[in-house]
């Protein structure tokens, strides 16, 4: 069985982005940029699933910059087989990665596909969901846990009251939530090994997908800065703050 | 190795030392060992290959690029580096540079893999600084069953890891007085007569170890020997030149990182309503220890680029230990001035890392020794 693991380039976790001048998004000049870390459990859960026995081959999609190569390499560093990257220096939203993807599935034909449940840029939690209906397959988002078996798939899924369990018949589409596994580091030989897999570089226009934008940004802010608390004397006093904010 | 794969392994490196690497390192220097998972995960990422040929399953670095691994590792306890430096350095380079095909098939790729640890041994009880005088004995002898070989007598003093070594690389005597009567040698833990003692108690880097190490009429098979008879010191200070180099690169790393930490501590501690990093006073720490630093860099990537395009080396590497070591000594100090209290309480870690890098001075030629060969090299060279 074939996996698709689609991986994002985005700002590094550790890093405090900071918003541009204008207003018009998130400045990213000389920002250290890394694989979204959902998407590294995707890779990681993919790998494990190849070393279990399932999977036969691992392939690693992106769709961004040139510069997603460095994030395709590191996927391939971790265990991935080969790599497509699908070229724009476009912002490409959740429907678009989605249909682009679509079209990537029917030409590889995979039987799993294992995406982030979301990216941490923009946080949209869409392109899984979008893809599954794009595809007519099972999906089964925010996975704790993953198990394939035959020719389904159950996946435990971290809802609100606790964790649900559903089986999918393959091929289907999994999101990962943050428990489903710990990745793994690419090894140092494993990261020179990477340069030599095969990268195969496409452009949206190679599979006749219109990506431009539906959504127009309006304006990008910084999260108000919190403002201090208020001391309150006693019980009394708090009791009724509270009931005066209406929360009590 | 291309650009793009080599700042990939940097990236991983750097997530590797401050995502699993920094958080242990209170614990290893309270126990005085390093967790077998984590040496199971330093194997796993490929560190005990990472100066060893490739054909030999190591990653095969360059010095520039070797360097440039040793300024990151330098972000954590060196006593964590110093689990696999013995692989990566002086315990392996003697068989790279000066082994024979024989002899590098059947050490190498397990030296790489970290399957064996490595120990250099050259200094004794009564030779330090003078190693050219080692006093441990190789006689030609048989072995029991006939072979031709050596057998060695006499003891060799704060061998790093020795407790752990499987192989060690062992100076001893197999001529007249001086270094030109000294012959290398691959000797194996296992071999009958070889003794370890218990690791020394020491004033840093706990977690890794020094001990004796004793041959009682230990039999060594000729084919054992690096390089031809009476060529051991050169073997020996060969090594020891290259380890310099990597030691320089550490050091430049561990100051960068007291440099990290003594700011982040600078710019959040307040006294006399302001942070302390407004007071010109401390700034200047700061700019003294970040000037040094980048100084001494300058001169480990230059002395580094230097090795790799062939050139002799023997002076730079010595300029490079003595600048490095001496460096990162004034910048521990400031460190620890610049956290006043802090600085000397155990829980900040920066008095921790103060006696860690007070052996960077002393081993791999102290520098006094230093200063000798930079000043012989330069009186030979006319300026
Ligand atoms: C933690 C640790 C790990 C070590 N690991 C190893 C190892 O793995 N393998 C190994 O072989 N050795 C190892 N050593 C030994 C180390 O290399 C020696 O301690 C070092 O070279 C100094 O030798 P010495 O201790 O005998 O000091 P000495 O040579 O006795 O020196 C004492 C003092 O005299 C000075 N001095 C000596 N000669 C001169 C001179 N001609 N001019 C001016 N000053 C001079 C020295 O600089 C020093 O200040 C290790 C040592 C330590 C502490």
């Amino acid at each position: 069985m074939k996996i698709l693991v689609p991986v994002k380039r985005v700002i590094d976790y550790n890093v405090k982005p900071r918003v541009k001048a204008d207003g018009s998004g998130v400045d990213l000049a000389n920002v250290k940029m890394s694989m979204n870390p959902f998407d590294e459990i995707a890779v990681e859960e993919a790998i494990r699933l190849k070393e279990k026995g399932p999977a036969e081959e691992i392939i690693a999609v992106s769709v961004g910059p040139a510069k997603a190569t460095e994030t395709l390499r590191t996927a391939l560093a971790m265990g991935a087989d080969r790599a497509i990257l699908i070229e724009t220096d476009e912002t490409v939203e959740p429907l678009g990665v989605a249909k682009l993807l679509a079209k990537v599935v029917e030409a590889e034909a995979p039987q799993l596909v294992i995406l982030g449940k979301q990216a941490i840029d923009d946080d949209s939690n869409q392109t899984g969901q979008m893809l599954a209906a794009l595809l007519g397959w099972g999906q089964g988002t925010f996975a704790s846990k993953v198990v394939v078996e035959g020719d389904s798939v159950d996946v435990t899924r971290e809802v609100d009251g606790g964790l649900e369990t559903v089986k999918l018949k393959l091929p289907a589409i999994v999101t990962t939530d943050l428990r489903l596994n710990e990745p793994r580091y690419a090894s140092l030989p494993n990261i020179m090994k990477a340069k030599s897999k095969p990268l195969e570089q496409k452009t949206p226009e190679d599979y006749g997908v219109d990506i431009a934008p539906r959504l127009k940004t309006l304006k990008v802010v910084e999260p108000p800065v919190r403002q201090a608390g208020i001391k309150v004397a006693d019980v009394d006093e708090l009791v009724a703050k509270l009931k005066a904010l209406g929360v009590a | 190795m291309d650009t793009e794969s080599f700042d990939l392994l940097l990236d991983t490196l750097r997530r590797f030392v401050a995502e699993r690497l920094r958080p242990l390192e209170a614990q290893v220097a309270d126990t005085d060992a390093i967790p077998d998972s984590l040496i199971a995960e330093m194997r796993e990422m490929g560190l005990f290959g990472l100066s060893i040929p490739e054909e030999f399953g190591g990653l095969g670095l360059s010095m520039v690029e070797e360097i440039e691994v040793a300024f990151v590792l330098g972000g954590t306890t060196p006593a964590m580096r110093s689990a696999f430096g013995t692989n990566v350095g002086i315990g392996s380079q003697a068989i790279v540079q000066d082994g024979n095909d024989a002899q590098k098939a059947a050490w190498l790729p397990r030296i790489a893999s970290g399957e064996i640890i490595t120990s250099f041994a050259l200094t004794e009880p009564d030779v330090g600084s003078d190693s050219g005088a080692v006093k441990t004995r190789a006689t030609k002898a048989k072995s029991d069953d006939g072979a031709d070989g050596y057998r060695l007598s006499g003891s060799k003093r704060y061998i790093t890891n020795a407790d752990k070594a499987d192989l060690f690389t062992v100076m001893a005597r197999t001529g007249g007085e001086g270094a030109s009567g000294v012959s290398a040698f691959l000797v194996p833990r296992d071999s009958a007569g070889l003794s370890v003692g218990a690791p020394e108690a020491k004033m840093g880097q706990q977690g890794a170890h020094v001990c004796d190490v004793n041959f009682d009429d230990v039999f060594v098979p000729a084919e054992n020997r690096v390089g031809p008879e009476g060529e051991g010191f050169k073997v020996a200070m060969r090594v020891l030149d290259r380890g310099r180099l990597h030691i320089s690169a550490v050091c430049v790393g561990v100051a960068e990182r007291l440099i990290a930490d003594a700011v982040a501590y600078a710019t959040q501690r307040k006294q006399f309503g302001q942070p302390i990093s407004d007071f010109q006073m401390i700034q200047a720490m700061i700019a003294d220890s970040k000037a040094e630093c980048m100084a001494a860099k300058a001169l480990v990537r230059e002395t580094a680029r230097k090795k790799d395009a062939g050139a002799r080396i023997t002076l730079d590497c010595a300029a490079a230990k003595l600048i490095a070591s001496e460096m990162v000594g004034r910048v521990a100090d400031r460190a620890v001035q610049i956290l006043g209290g802090a600085g000397y309480i155990a829980d900040y870690g920066v008095e921790r890392l103060y006696r860690d890098v007070r052996l960077f001075r002393i081993y791999e030629g102290t520098s006094e020794i230093q200063r000798l060969i930079i000043a012989r090299e330069t009186i030979k060279a006319g300026g």
